[in-house]
C-alpha cells in the first residue's frame, strides 16, 4: 500500500493539477463576471491565445517577465473591448461576435508569429521564476502543492476571492448582477447597463489575458500558433458547471485539470488505455456538465439578449 | 452589402499585413496568382471549394432554425472515418455500387455525430455551442487513436494513415491530367436540394419556424425538439458527406489529422451568404480560393497563410453587424434589434 502511495505521487498529481487549473480558472472567472452583467463570452479561447502572444512579444522585446504580463492582461482586456463594442453597440449576436474573436485571434497570432518570432534567432526571456514562499514551501504535502509556484498561479488563487468579493460583496458586482438579470430595471434604478457590460467585458478579458501569459511566460517561455488549444472552451464549461460562481468555477476548473492530470498519468500507473482517450475526458466530463447532468445550472436570465435604451 | 463586407474584409488584411512589413499588394496579387493562375490551380480551386458547399450549407440548415453548429468540423471527421472505412474493407464491387455506399456511410458518419448534440440540446437544454466544440475534440482524438497505429491503421505505412481506399470507391476525375472529381457536381446538386427541403416542404417549414420563435411553434403544435434532432441529422449528414468526399474525392486515404479549421470556416460561409443555400456557391467559391491561394502566398511573399482568418474575421464582422456598415458608411435606415442565437430558451452558455 505504501509503495503504491508512493509510486501514485499523489503530491505531484495534486500540484500538477493546480497548475493545470490556472488558465481554465482565469479564464471561468472572466466569463463569470462578463456572463454575470448579460454579455456571452465565448472569446476567452481567443482572448488567451492573444494575451500569450502579446505577452510573449512583449516580454521578448523588453527582456522583462513582469512587463510582457503587464502586456498579456492590457491587451486581453482590448481585444475584449472588440468584443463589447460588436456586442453592445452593434447588436452583434454574441456567439457571432465571440467566434469572430476567436477567428482573428487565430489569424491576427499567427501572420505576427511568422513575422515577429518564428524566424528571428533571439534567445527567450525564459519563464517566470518560481517562488517558494519561506517556511511554508517545507511544509509536507501542503508546501509543494500550494506555496512552490509561478505568479500566475498565486494571482489566480488571489483573484478567485477577490472576483468572489467584487461579485458578491460590492456596488460593483451588485449592479453587474442588477445589468445581467433585468437590465431594464437596472437602468430604471440608475444604473448604466451600457457601461457596466463594457467594464466586465473589458475586466473578463483581462483576466482572460492573464490566463494567456500562463502559457507563454509560466508553462512554455515561447509562444506556439494555437498554443491555448481550446482550454477556453473548458473554462466556459468550467464556469456553467460552477453555476455561475467564483468558487464554483475554481472547483469545477480542478475537477477538469485534475481529470486532465490523471490521464497523462493513467499509463505511468500501469493502466494500459491509450492516451488518446485518456485525453477526451475533460471534453466528455465537459458535455455531461453541460447537460445538466450535474444539478441544473441556471444562466443570468439576460445573458446573450443585446440591451438598447430606448 | 456581402460584397462590400469582402472588400473590407480584404482591406483590413491588407492593413494586417503591411503591419507586418511586408506589401499587401504583393500578398493580394501572389494570393490571386495562387488561387487563379498557377499550373492546376483553377482545379484546385474548386477541389477546395468542394467542403465549403457541403460544410457551408450544413451550418446554413442550422442557422434557418437557431441552432449553431460549430460542430461541422467533428461531424466532418466522423463522415471521412465511415467513408475511409468502407471505401477501403469492401472489395470486389462495381464502382456504381461502392461509391454511393462509402458515400452513405459518410452521411451516416456525420449524421450519427451530430445527433448526440441535438438530443441533448432537445432534451436536457444543453448548449450546442459548447457540447460540438468539445465533440471536435473528441472527434480529433478518436480519429488519431484509429488511424495512428490503432485499428485503422495502415500497418505497412510508415506515416500514419489508413490504407488507400479501393480503385472502386474512388470518385471519377471531371478533368484529364487534373484532380478535379464528381464531388463538384454532388455539392452543386446538394444545393437545390436544400433549398428546396428549406423553402417548400413542411419540414422546412418546422424548422424555419423553430427558428424564428419556439414557444410561437410549439404553440402551432411543432415539437420543437424532434426538429432540433432533425435539423441537427440533416446538418451533420452535410458536413459528413464533405468529409466523405475529401477522401473518396482527394486523397484517398485518410491521415490522423486532416482539416484544418473547416469548422470555423464554414460558419464564415454560412454567415457570408446569409444561410441562403444559393448565396453558398460564390461564398465557398471565394473561401475555396483563399485557401487554395494562400500557400502560394506564403510561398512566395512570406505573408503566413493564417491571414485568411484575418479576412475571414473581418468579413463576419461586417456581414454581422449591419448597424457598424451603415454607421461607416452613414447609410440610413435603422434595423430592429436581431434575435440573438444566444438567447433562446433553455441557453446556456
Amino acid at each position: 500500500m505504501n509503495e503504491f502511495l508512493q509510486r501514485a505521487d499523489l503530491v505531484g498529481l495534486a500540484a500538477a493539477t493546480l497548475l493545470a487549473s490556472t488558465p481554465l480558472v482565469l479564464a471561468a472567472l472572466g466569463g463569470v463576471m462578463s456572463e454575470r452583467s448579460g454579455v456571452v463570452n465565448i472569446a476567452l479561447e481567443g482572448i488567451m491565445l492573444t494575451g500569450a502572444f502579446m505577452g510573449y512579444v512583449a516580454a521578448l522585446a523588453t527582456h522583462n517577465l513582469w512587463f510582457g504580463v503587464g502586456v498579456a492582461i492590457l491587451s486581453g482586456a482590448l481585444i475584449a473591448g472588440l468584443h463589447a463594442v460588436l456586442a453592445i453597440e452593434f447588436l452583434v449576436d454574441q456567439i457571432v461576435s465571440g467566434t469572430v474573436i476567436n477567428i482573428l485571434a487565430v489569424g491576427i497570432t499567427g501572420v505576427y508569429y511568422r513575422t515577429f518570432i518564428q524566424q528571428q534567432n533571439v534567445a527567450g526571456p525564459g519563464t517566470l521564476p518560481v517562488w517558494k514562499i519561506p517556511f511554508l514551501a517545507n511544509l509536507p504535502v501542503l508546501g509543494p502543492i500550494f506555496f512552490q509556484n509561478q505568479f500566475v498561479t498565486y494571482a489566480m488563487v488571489v483573484l478567485v476571492v477577490c472576483v468572489h468579493l467584487l461579485l458578491f460583496r460590492s456596488v460593483w458586482g451588485l449592479r453587474t448582477r442588477a445589468c445581467g438579470e433585468h437590465p431594464l430595471a437596472a437602468e430604471t434604478a440608475g444604473i448604466s447597463v451600457r457601461f457596466m457590460r463594457y467594464g466586465n467585458v473589458m475586466l473578463s478579458g483581462a483576466l482572460g489575458g492573464l490566463g494567456g501569459a500562463y502559457f507563454s511566460l509560466q508553462q512554455v517561455g515561447n509562444f506556439l500558433p494555437n498554443m491555448t488549444g481550446g482550454k477556453g472552451f473548458i473554462a466556459l464549461a468550467a464556469m456553467i458547471f460552477g453555476k455561475w460562481t467564483p468558487f464554483g468555477a475554481f472547483l469545477a476548473s480542478l475537477l477538469f485539470a485534475a481529470s486532465d492530470a490523471l490521464g497523462s498519468r493513467l499509463q505511468f500507473y500501469g493502466i494500459n488505455i491509450p492516451y488518446q482517450i485518456t485525453s477526451t475526458l475533460p471534453y466528455v466530463l465537459t458535455i455531461i456538465v453541460v447537460a445538466g447532468a450535474v444539478g441544473r445550472a441556471i444562466a443570468p436570465a439576460a445573458v446573450g439578449r443585446p440591451y438598447k435604451k430606448s | 452589402m456581402p460584397l462590400l463586407s469582402v472588400i473590407c474584409g480584404f482591406i483590413v488584411a491588407g492593413f494586417a499585413v503591411f503591419l507586418s512589413g511586408a506589401n499587401p499588394v504583393d500578398a493580394l496579387v501572389a494570393l490571386f496568382q495562387g488561387a487563379f493562375l498557377e499550373r492546376n490551380s483553377v482545379s484546385e480551386t474548386l477541389i477546395a471549394t468542394i467542403p465549403y458547399i457541403f460544410l457551408g450549407l450544413a451550418v446554413a440548415i442550422g442557422f434557418k432554425a437557431g441552432l449553431f453548429n460549430i460542430g461541422a468540423e467533428g461531424q466532418f471527421y466522423l463522415g471521412a472515418i465511415a467513408g475511409t472505412y468502407v471505401g477501403y474493407s469492401l472489395h470486389g464491387l462495381p464502382a456504381i455500387v461502392h461509391i454511393p455506399l462509402a458515400v452513405a456511410a459518410g452521411m451516416l458518419g456525420g449524421l450519427g455525430y451530430a445527433v448526440i448534440p441535438g438530443v441533448l440540446k432537445a432534451r436536457f437544454g444543453a448548449h450546442e455551442v459548447i457540447t460540438t466544440i468539445m465533440l471536435n475534440h473528441i472527434a480529433l482524438a478518436v480519429s488519431d487513436y484509429l488511424i495512428n497505429r490503432g485499428p485503422m491503421g495502415d500497418p505497412h505505412a510508415s506515416a500514419p494513415k489508413t490504407p488507400f481506399i479501393q480503385h472502386s470507391a474512388e470518385l471519377p476525375i471531371l478533368i484529364p491530367n487534373a484532380r478535379l472529381h464528381l464531388g463538384l457536381l454532388l455539392a452543386l446538386a446538394a444545393v437545390p436540394i436544400v433549398w428546396f427541403l428549406i423553402e417548400r416542404t413542411t419540414v422546412g417549414f418546422r424548422l424555419r419556424a423553430v427558428g424564428l420563435n419556439q414557444t410561437a411553434a410549439r404553440a402551432a403544435g411543432i415539437s420543437v425538439g424532434w426538429t432540433i434532432v432533425l435539423v441537427m441529422a440533416m446538418s451533420g449528414a452535410l458536413a459528413g458527406l464533405a468529409g466523405a468526399d475529401e477522401v473518396l474525392g482527394v486523397s484517398h486515404f485518410m491521415p490522423p489529422t486532416f482539416s484544418v479549421g473547416y469548422g470555423f470556416d464554414s460558419i464564415a460561409v454560412a454567415l457570408v451568404a446569409r444561410s441562403n443555400p444559393w448565396g453558398i456557391v460564390p461564398a465557398a467559391f471565394l473561401f475555396g480560393s483563399m485557401r487554395s491561394g494562400a500557400g502560394f502566398m506564403q510561398l512566395q511573399t512570406q505573408v503566413s497563410a493564417d491571414l485568411i482568418s484575418v479576412v475571414q474575421a473581418t468579413v463576419i464582422i461586417f456581414v454581422a453587424a449591419p448597424v457598424m456598415v451603415r454607421w461607416l458608411f452613414r447609410l440610413r435606415e435603422r434595423p430592429a434589434i436581431p434575435t440573438p442565437l444566444a438567447a433562446q430558451e433553455g441557453a446556456a452558455v
